[in-house]
């Protein structure tokens, strides 16, 4: 199974978030989520995931790197173009989205997987990592969003 | 809770009828009112489902229908809540009969919906999850839909022949439903020869967006005597609640569930919770329920429901399917309707329009779809944002 580079190196655009707050781009890239102080509730977006009934009224949510790693939930593709406010690229290729089950905070979280890849490469309960690659781009700027990738071995990965 | 009456009910059919969605609501309400043999003078309170596709008329569609038929004073609200639109406006009317305020009501709701997916209204909005799904990731609903079925495949072994025979089902149901949009019964060829939308559903097991209109006229048990209703059928049970924290289970509109690592999380999920609070409010079990009419947003989804209705363990969905228990002539029939399969979704209709189903069936009145000798039935809805429903009905 080959895995296309994340960043694409031939455009010389800056490249940045589609949307800020979401996740970093540095190297490993990681979701910024919010946890209630004193608990394990983790929420991603940060201030759109909802809120814990139990945490303690009024406490603010902690801003904290998610981790990168997690298992296959569920996978699938969209064969037809997404209506706005996706933007389509020309010409289009489908989609292929995974929801991945975190690790540590046992939240499943979707996201788009990493370019080259289909449905047929992936399968329920398979390692993922974090990356960050293109959504779309424009005369300017490449937009970035987060994307789901097979994991390398975590050996393998920290030797890197 | 004390159980109401549904004295009446009435739809316009589903379709693709191009015109605006009050004309649809009108045509539901005054079939209800013939239905129930009320004059539209003497109802207390009208429950609108909004509609959020319509404009500004939409947003306020108890006033809507209630100017359309003439105003006559009586008291009036509006419900939004997603695909459970007419199960809230429902609750919102027995609300006012079990309080006094009324004792007659009217619950309706229509749509006019665009053809394809269903999307956010225009604008910028990164603060607004339902936005971000679709610019972030290219999550529609039928992803979400898929999300579900391939795990589905992957917990428990089912086949796209499976879902697909779903759909068989629910199209052979609705060939005879006068109200339903598709006639056509599909083959599972048919529906393998669809194309895919989201891997693995196939264009014919995801519903359609449609037109149209549904309506009840309820009261309370003693006015419904009062006026000769002596057997009517009764509400015994509606469940709106939400989810409870933390979530797991990902679904529609949200990038991310709750973390499991917050602990205690409920050994039943969100939709086994939809399932559980209305048989409790209505004392009825699901081993007690006759005929269903559940969401079939997807074909996929329909299996999911008989697990978390009760009907059978969790695993056992596609065998039920398979030994015709769902379907009409077996034990359970679910969406004799023919579902959404059948008519495609009219959002703040489609709750009201299974409740309608389950009154015909439970009258005796389902000519060409008859459950025989049905007393019991229960509905089963799902929306985004931690909305769903249930309505369970008796005589």
């Amino acid at each position: 199974m080959t895995v296309l580079p994340t960043l694409q190196a031939v455009s010389t655009k800056p490249q940045l978030p589609a949307v800020d707050g979401l996740f970093t781009t540095d190297d490993p890239p990681h979701l910024i989520g919010g946890k209630v102080p004193g608990r394990e509730s983790y929420f991603f977006p940060k201030h759109l995931g909802g809120g814990d009934p139990h945490a303690e009224p009024g406490a603010e949510l902690e801003e904290v790197a998610l981790s990168r790693r997690g298992k296959v939930w569920s996978f699938t593709n969209s064969a037809y173009p997404p209506p706005p406010p996706f933007v389509v690229t020309e010409p289009y290729e489908p989609v292929v989205i995974a929801a991945v089950e975190l690790e540590a905070e046992k939240m499943v979280v979707l996201g788009q997987v990493v370019d080259g890849l289909t449905v047929d490469d992936l399968e329920v309960g398979m390692e993922m990592e974090l990356a960050v690659g293109p959504l779309y781009e424009d005369d300017d700027n490449v937009y970035l969003t987060w994307k789901w990738k097979p994991a390398e071995p975590e050996a393998a990965a920290e030797s890197n | 809770m004390e159980e109401i009456a549904i004295l009446g009910v009435g739809m316009h059919p589903w379709g693709k009828w191009g015109r605006n969605f009050v004309d649809y609501g009108v045509v539901a309400a005054r079939d209800a009112l013939a239905d129930a043999d009320v004059a539209w003078t003497d109802v207390g309170f009208v429950s609108g489902a909004i509609t959020v596709r319509n404009g500004y008329p939409g947003y306020v569609a108890g006033s809507t229908f209630a100017n359309a038929l003439g105003f006559t004073g009586c008291q009036v609200a509006s419900s939004y809540a997603a695909c459970a639109s007419g199960a809230t406006a429902l609750s919102v009317a027995r609300g006012h009969i079990l309080s006094g305020a009324c004792d007659v009501a009217l619950v309706v709701g229509a749509d006019t919906t665009p053809k394809g997916f269903l999307a956010p209204n225009e604008g910028d909005r990164p603060d607004d999850i339902d936005w971000l799904r679709f610019r972030m990731v290219g999550a529609t609903n039928p992803v979400f839909f898929a999300l579900h079925a391939q795990r589905r495949m992957a917990l428990y072994g089912a086949t796209k022949e499976d879902f697909a025979l779903v759909k068989v089902k629910n199209s052979r149901h609705g060939a005879t439903n006068p109200r339903a949009r598709f006639a056509k019964e599909f083959t599972a060829e048919d529906v393998a020869n669809s194309p895919t939308v989201s891997d693995p559903l196939r264009l014919l097991e995801i519903c359609a967006t449609s037109d149209g209109g549904a309506a009840m006229v309820v009261s309370s048990m003693e006015y419904a005597k009062k006026h000769g209703h002596t057997d009517p059928v009764r509400v015994k049970g509606i469940s709106l609640v939400t989810p409870t924290y933390p979530d797991t289970v990902l679904d529609l509109p949200y990038l991310a569930t709750d973390a499991g690592a917050a602990g205690d999380v409920p050994e039943r999920g969100f939709k086994d919770s939809i399932g559980d609070a209305v048989y409790a409010e209505a004392g009825i079990g699901p081993d007690e329920v006759d005929v269903a009419e559940v969401y079939d947003l997807s074909s996929a989804l329909e299996l999911d429901w008989y697990e978390q209705m009760g009907f059978c363990a969790p695993g056992e969905a596609e065998q039920l399917l398979r030994d015709g228990v769902t379907s009409l002539g077996g034990r359970l029939p679910v969406n004799p309707s023919g579902g959404l399969g059948a008519f495609g979704e009219a959002v703040p209709a489609q709750a009201i329009a299974q409740v309608c189903e389950l009154t015909w069936q439970l009258r005796g009145e389902a000519e060409g779809r008859q459950v025989e000798g049905a007393r019991a039935g229960v509905t089963a809805n799902q929306g985004l944002f931690g909305h769903g429903s249930s309505v369970l009905v008796a005589r």
